[in-house]
């Protein structure tokens, strides 16, 4: 299965962002710790620098391999019912990663989406699983957290400006939802992602330059 | 569907012409998109692109343009685009920038046709179907139930309720106390379903009779019942009462079938009121034919001024009725002419009969059987050739004032432009006039022009009519023969032009400035009734109301195919949304005027509107290329 998955390549770091296929992702899970928690919902939207195609999203709410009881958390439109009939993440992981396959991953925070996939990778395959992605969260940083114009806000007292995924999309005027759920997070991070290359990287950076 | 997509699939929702589609061609469409980003600046399609999607603006504004480079839309949240080149060759005709950060929602092509096959409204929409405004108009016509007002309409307040347990002593001090005529009496609800409703604590009840001002004179007092006796002993076998869904004229039959002057309302079983007979007359009497009738009554001027407060009732009723613009129109008019006709009846009586024989002409909107609530009065008198100034002159300059006065006290306010009886070049035998219009018509230049536009919408009020007929005869037959005449009326018929639309709660102008409201009687209907006055003028017609003149101008071959259906529904649909407005004022305790502001103007609305803003715009080019300014031969 990973074979499938690492035979299909990604684009070179060399490569244009506006060439460059992409995929939106988001998933909600239980905690923050992958070694305790657990995923319950995965949203996909594959995309490019020109267009956001809904057509081809994927979205999966899956059943935790831990017991329910650990479930404290309320997820927006997911219901304890949904996640008990839901299949395990090992049955959707052929499409989970065939629709992953030769597109760059896009998401908002990236330690969440790789640490988390990855563990349910090893756990199922044994084997971790390997990927370059771009953290729009990370770019939102480097601009607002570490330029010199951030540094120099900082110093002077003022708050660092909030990198959150409203509130970074708030400053490219992009609309605000008010349902979240992992489709919508996933389409707002690739409409961010559109913005942040339009606004100051330019549709010519090298992939490179902005995965991580 | 997928839920995920709910935040999109409402966010159209919102908007026409998706507001009106089924759920499932939503979420189809929905699921179908292709979003993107612009940035403030850049363009979103450039014209002669391929172009296979219908946009849709998720956020920010965009700009659209003609080929020449002219504004020719500017969009905001909700607005599609695109649809044009679509349909035409899938070429992008009207090429569109960004000029805010914008997220554009893609619909494709295939997703854009089943929409057109699979929704009439959505075709009309995006004018695959009929037109837009004809589709406006239409619809508006087929919603018009003039015949139904249902008896609902009808009710002021909620009913005044009291037990069957309650004393008839009680109940009267409660009819005191909220000065009702008439009280339901309603006792805890039996095994009976009939008017069984339950109160807002949720109690059951059930109505079982209703007491009125009469019962307690031919039941109570001329019974000898003490106060202290139970309402119960009160109640009828029997309750008459009428469904609010009902037509006002069935109410009407059902309280003279059973003898009855108070009707309980009930909505399925809760009781919502009590109508009364009263209350029917009352409705009934605000009918335009009743008030023609009221003002030929009148005693006196103030008495007419009195009236006022009737005519709005009359005319917000029409409008709520669902009437057009020409039905309002023309009974606004009538009762226009009926005050002006009293006015100069009650004078004759004051001053005497007229030394020679006069007709006392209407102008302008009057003339055209166009009045709104909002207008000023023009008029003038045109004498019989014997008139002598010396002898005559005094008696007519009463006249004229009379009525003038009366008019302003009615609400009719006096013309700015002085043209009114009161003003003695207005005040002219037929020959003068002849000569007046004949030198308007043979030596004309747009500023000898400019304020003579009223007089060539011309009609009889009051009088000898034979003596406006000859002034309606020469301005047909010779109006057609004389270009230069034609061309400055024209050009003058070009001196208000319609903005663009409206952009958020700003009217956007042609230049891409913006306005905080509208006239729109000046950029919308004059301008429109102008244009049709010169076509008509060239044509022949002795028509004066706009729609007529548009049927006469169909009979040559001045205008293109289609063009005055067109011009038609233009006009229908700026003077109603006039209308609209105008009642909007009244219901809003307003005086009412002219003046649209963009908030008040529905999505759909604002749609059309700017559909016949561009039929005008169109309109004025083609004037001004049909008649030039002919070179002055010297």
């Amino acid at each position: 299965m990973l074979r499938a998955y690492y035979a299909t390549p990604l684009p070179a770091p060399e490569t244009p962002i506006a060439e460059a296929p992409m995929v939106a992702m988001d998933m909600e899970t239980t905690g923050l710790d992958p070694d305790q928690h657990a995923i319950v919902s995965i949203g996909l939207v594959p995309f490019t620098l020109d267009r956001i195609r809904l057509a081809e999203r994927r979205h999966w709410v899956v059943h935790p391999p831990r017991a329910l009881e650990d479930l404290s958390v309320t997820f927006h439109h997911i219901t304890h019912s949904d996640i008990e009939n839901a299949p395990d993440l090992g049955e959707i992981l052929p499409e989970l990663l065939a629709t992953m396959a030769g597109r760059v991953p896009v998401v908002h925070y990236h330690r969440i989406e790789r640490r988390f996939l990855n563990a349910a990778v090893v756990a199922r395959l044994g084997e971790d699983l390997f990927f370059p992605l771009i953290d729009t969260m990370v770019l939102e940083a480097k601009r607002h957290r570490l330029s010199w114009r951030a540094r120099l806000r900082q110093r002077l007292g003022h708050d660092p400006l909030s990198i959150r995924l409203g509130d970074s999309r708030e400053r490219y005027h992009l609309p605000a939802y008010q349902a979240h759920s992992a489709l919508v997070d996933a389409i707002a991070t690739a409409e961010l992602l559109q913005a942040q290359i339009r606004h100051r990287l330019g549709p010519e950076t090298p992939l490179g330059e902005l995965w991580c | 569907m997928d839920p995920e997509l709910f935040e999109i699939r409402q966010h159209m929702g919102r908007f026409p012409p998706f507001d009106r589609i089924s759920d499932e061609l939503l979420d189809e469409v929905a699921g179908s998109i292709e979003v993107a980003y612009f940035r403030a600046g850049t363009a979103i399609l450039e014209d002669g692109q391929a172009i296979g999607h219908l946009c849709y603006v998720r956020s920010g504004a965009v700009e659209v343009y003609r080929r020449t480079g002219a504004l020719y839309d500017r969009l905001g949240e909700g607005d599609i685009f695109g649809h044009y080149s679509l349909m035409r060759g899938n070429r992008v005709r009207f090429p569109a920038v960004a000029i805010e950060d914008t997220l554009i929602y893609f619909i494709p092509e295939e997703v854009f046709q089943k929409l057109c096959e699979g929704e009439d409204h959505f075709a009309d929409f995006v004018e695959l179907g009929r037109p837009r405004l004809q589709a406006a108009v239409e619809d508006q016509r087929k919603n018009n139930d003039m015949m139904i007002t249902r008896v609902r309409k009808l009710i002021a307040r909620p009913p005044l309720i009291v037990e069957m347990t309650d004393s008839i002593q009680d109940a009267a001090r409660r009819m005191n106390a909220q000065d009702a005529e008439a009280a339901l009496i309603v006792d805890a609800a039996g095994d009976n379903p009939r008017y069984t409703y339950a109160d807002s604590e949720g109690r059951l009840w059930q109505v079982r009779g209703i007491i009125t001002d009469y019962d307690f004179r031919a039941r109570v007092v001329a019974a000898g019942l003490a106060p202290e006796t139970a309402l119960s002993e009160l109640v009828r076998e029997r309750l008459v009462a009428i469904q609010s869904d009902e037509s006002v004229y069935e109410a009407m039959l059902c309280m003279l079938r059973n003898n009855v002057h108070h009707l309980p309302v009930v909505h399925r079983r809760r009781p919502i009121g009590i109508v009364t007979l009263a209350d029917i007359i009352r409705y009934e009497t605000r009918s335009s034919l009743y008030l023609v009738d009221n003002i030929f009554s009148q005693k006196s001027a103030a008495g007419l001024a009195e009236l006022l407060p009737d005519v709005r009732a009359a005319f917000t009723r029409m409008v709520r009725d669902g009437a057009d613009s020409q039905m309002v129109g023309s009974a606004l008019s009538t009762i226009g002419r009926s005050f002006t006709r009293r006015l100069l009846e009650l004078a004759e009586e004051e001053l005497g009969p007229p030394p020679v024989p006069y007709c006392f002409m209407a102008l302008g909107s009057m003339a055209r059987n166009e009045q709104t609530l909002v207008t000023d009065q023009d008029n003038a008198l045109v004498l019989s050739d014997d008139f002598n100034p010396k002898q005559h002159d005094e008696y007519f300059y009463l006249l004229g004032k009379r009525v003038s006065d009366g008019l302003a006290a009615c609400g009719y306010s006096y013309c700015k432009g002085g043209v009114m009886a009161t003003n003695a070049r207005w005040r002219q035998p037929l020959d003068k006039w002849k000569r007046y219009f004949t030198s308007w018509i043979e030596q004309p230049t747009p500023e000898r022009l400019l304020h003579a536009n009223i007089f060539f919408d011309l009609d009889t009020c009051h009088g000898d009519n034979r003596l406006v007929e000859a002034l309606q005869d020469l301005v047909a037959e010779k109006a057609p023969q004389h270009e230069r005449f034609l061309a400055a009326m024209a050009r003058n018929a070009l001196n208000r032009t319609p903005p663009l639309g409206f952009f958020r709660d700003f009217v956007m102008e042609q230049d891409g400035k913006h306005n905080n409201s509208i006239n729109i009687k000046r950029r919308g209907t004059a301008p429109l009734t102008d244009l049709i006055r010169v076509h008509a003028l060239a044509c022949g017609s002795r028509a004066q109301n706009s729609f007529r003149r548009l049927d006469e101008i169909d009979r040559t071959q001045l205008l293109g195919p289609g063009v005055s259906d067109r011009l038609r529904y233009a006009l229908e649909f700026l003077s109603i949304t006039r209308i609209r407005h105008q009642v909007f004022d009244i219901e809003h305790d307003r005086e009412p005027d002219n003046n649209v502001i963009p908030e008040n103007v529905s999505d759909s609305d604002r749609r059309n509107l700017k559909e016949a803003f561009q039929v005008l715009s169109n309109a004025q080019k083609f004037l001004r290329f049909r008649y030039p300014l002919p070179a002055r031969a010297s």
